[in-house]
């Protein structure tokens, strides 16, 4: 049995149309990413599974039970972590965690385990309030209380927006370790490049899903050759590639342009362009397309 | 005057907390500079002190050659500034955004009458021009944020995490513009949390617990680390930053 069922789940805000009409499921133990820009529809889907909104159309269900129906039994079996800071800012640390584990009728003692790596690097704050945490220390905090009861489902909604790369790095290594513990996530992020950390993800674009697949599957919808070029002058070789006659997209990627070209355009029709235009240590590679690509490639034909 | 920043070992404490510590750089006009840093290491305080905004406790700086301790009304008319979190008025449109901000900077009507149409136009605006801010895609309005912050036509922007929660493509655009900007001669001076925009700056800075760590070339910073993106830089520098 999966362990979330989304059936063709729309959801509308008057005239917006949040999410329409989709579907996936997740398997138990799936570490599942939603990945997509604002109003893509990701935390409208997140609200939908946690019981928070109920879908215009459509039925969805978490660990068998019924979103609308049995949504008072499922709130006990899930974790919500969402993207605004939800905990309570003139609480403590311990008073914020003993309140959620208390709310679900546990205790910190008895689900101490599932929090404890997390959690040991809270506990010199144990004391400060809430509020006076910095941003990392607040999204440990909000995962050890979504934590705390135990779910079996955990929903992490842009856990790591706004947040610095090292502290991202940090936060996916924790999400890992708590899939070694066959805990099944679902886990939303803006960030492309965070798609790799996840089992399988799900591209999402106003409210629609553009692909569903691995990491590498996604890769390889990408169908068409691409080269990464670089040259002395960003700015000039943008401007100039986008007007060559062989160019159908180029984007900055990082230190290189990535550029897709009309179908029998080659390398060194590329150099040959480039050079008439006295462009100066020109490189130009062919290579794989990144999850970036795909989306942007899939965004245009959406 | 070619240099739009010059800092000398500025230095800003709050109680004992040195929250910025002896930073020294400059920003040569024109450049895009990328000011980077993990989430509490100081950025935000010495983007302050450069906007005239917050007293340095030593040190100085100037900016387009002002002093920020005695100029700081002259800074405030040769600077722009957009964050993520506030550029716009959500509840004005966008041709009332333009005219206010304008009007703020001290345009003349026939100034802030042209430089709303040429916004406009550049923009493709045309079709929501009298609609409220609030009813516009978010890629929408970062553009409109962005050249509203240059409608005074400042020497230098101070664009603070820009680009977040955008589609990659509309991001792109963004980057499209700063490039625009910053060949017509406009300092740009960015923070960032992607780590593929930084590769887009002529020079970057990395600040960890208050200190420049490490500033150069992207290439430069790659090639001083022995790593081959700018991901790698960052985390070898940033990571065993204090968490406090």
């Amino acid at each position: 049995m999966d362990a979330i069922v989304i059936d063709n789940v729309s959801k509308a805000y008057g005239s917006t149309k949040a999410v329409q009409t989709v579907s996936l499921s997740v398997k138990p133990g799936e570490l599942f990413g939603l990945i997509g820009p604002d109003g893509a529809g990701k935390t409208t889907l997140f609200k939908i599974l946690v019981t928070l909104l109920r879908p215009d159309e459509g039925r969805a269900t978490v660990v068998g039970r019924d979103v609308v129906k049995d949504f008072r039994a499922l709130r006990s079996l899930v974790g919500y972590m969402p993207g605004r800071f939800s905990l309570y800012p003139d609480l403590t640390v311990e008073e914020n965690l003993s309140f959620f584990a208390t709310v679900f009728g546990t205790s910190i003692q008895a689900n101490y385990d599932l929090i404890r790596e997390i959690y040991v690097q809270l506990e010199p704050f144990k004391d400060r309030r809430a509020g006076a945490l910095s941003g990392g220390m607040k999204q440990k905090l909000a995962l050890c209380c979504a934590l705390i009861h135990k779910p079996e489902v955990l929903f992490l909604d842009e856990p790591t927006t706004g947040v610095d790369a090292v502290s991202r790095k940090e936060f996916w290594e924790m999400l890992q370790r708590l899939k070694e513990r066959q805990l099944t996530m679902l886990v939303s992020t803006p960030y492309m490049d965070e798609a790799n950390r996840c089992d399988r993800i799900a591209l999402m674009q106003t409210g629609q899903i553009l692909a569903i697949d691995t990491p590498s599957g996604v890769e390889h919808l990408f169908r068409k050759p691409l080269y990464a070029v670089k040259a002395a002058e960003t700015f000039r070789l943008i401007q100039d590639l986008r007007k060559a006659p062989f160019t159908q997209t180029c984007y900055a990627f990082g230190e290189y342009l990535h550029l897709t070209t009309e179908e029998g355009t080659t390398p060194a029709d590329i150099d040959r362009y480039l050079r008439e235009r006295r462009h100066e240590h020109v490189t130009i590679k062919p290579i794989q397309a990144g999850i970036e690509d795909s989306f942007m490639a899939l965004m245009q034909h959406g | 005057m070619d240099k739009a920043v010059i800092t000398n070992k500025l230095t800003k404490k709050f109680g004992d907390f040195v929250a910025t510590n002896e930073i020294t750089f400059d920003v040569a006009q024109g450049e895009i500079f990328g000011f980077l840093g993990a989430n509490g290491a100081g950025k935000t305080t010495a983007i302050r002190m450069l906007c005239g905004l917050l007293k340095p406790t030593s040190g100085d700086a100037r900016i387009a050659g002002f002093d920020v301790y005695r100029q700081t009304e002259q800074i405030k008319q040769v600077i722009g500034y957009m964050s993520q979190k506030f550029s716009l008025y959500e509840d004005l449109t966008v041709r009332e955004n333009i005219r206010f901000y304008g009007g703020i900077y001290g345009l003349n009507r026939a100034d802030l009458k042209a430089k709303s149409d040429q916004i406009i136009e550049q923009l493709n605006l045309g079709s929501v021009a009298d609609k409220l801010v609030a009813s516009l895609p978010l890629g929408w309005k970062q553009r409109l944020a962005f050249s509203v912050a240059l409608v005074h036509n400042p020497r230098i922007v101070f664009l603070d995490e820009p680009t977040g929660g955008v589609d990659p493509i509309t991001r792109r655009q963004f980057w499209d513009m700063i490039y625009e900007a910053a060949d017509r001669g406009t300092t740009i001076f960015v923070t960032t949390h992607y780590m593929d925009e930084a590769e887009y700056c002529n020079r970057v800075s990395i600040m960890v617990d208050g200190r420049i760590k490490a500033l150069d070339t992207p290439s430069g910073l790659k090639r001083s680390f022995g790593t081959d993106s700018m991901d790698g830089v960052f985390q070898i520098l940033a990571r065993g930053t204090s968490t406090k």
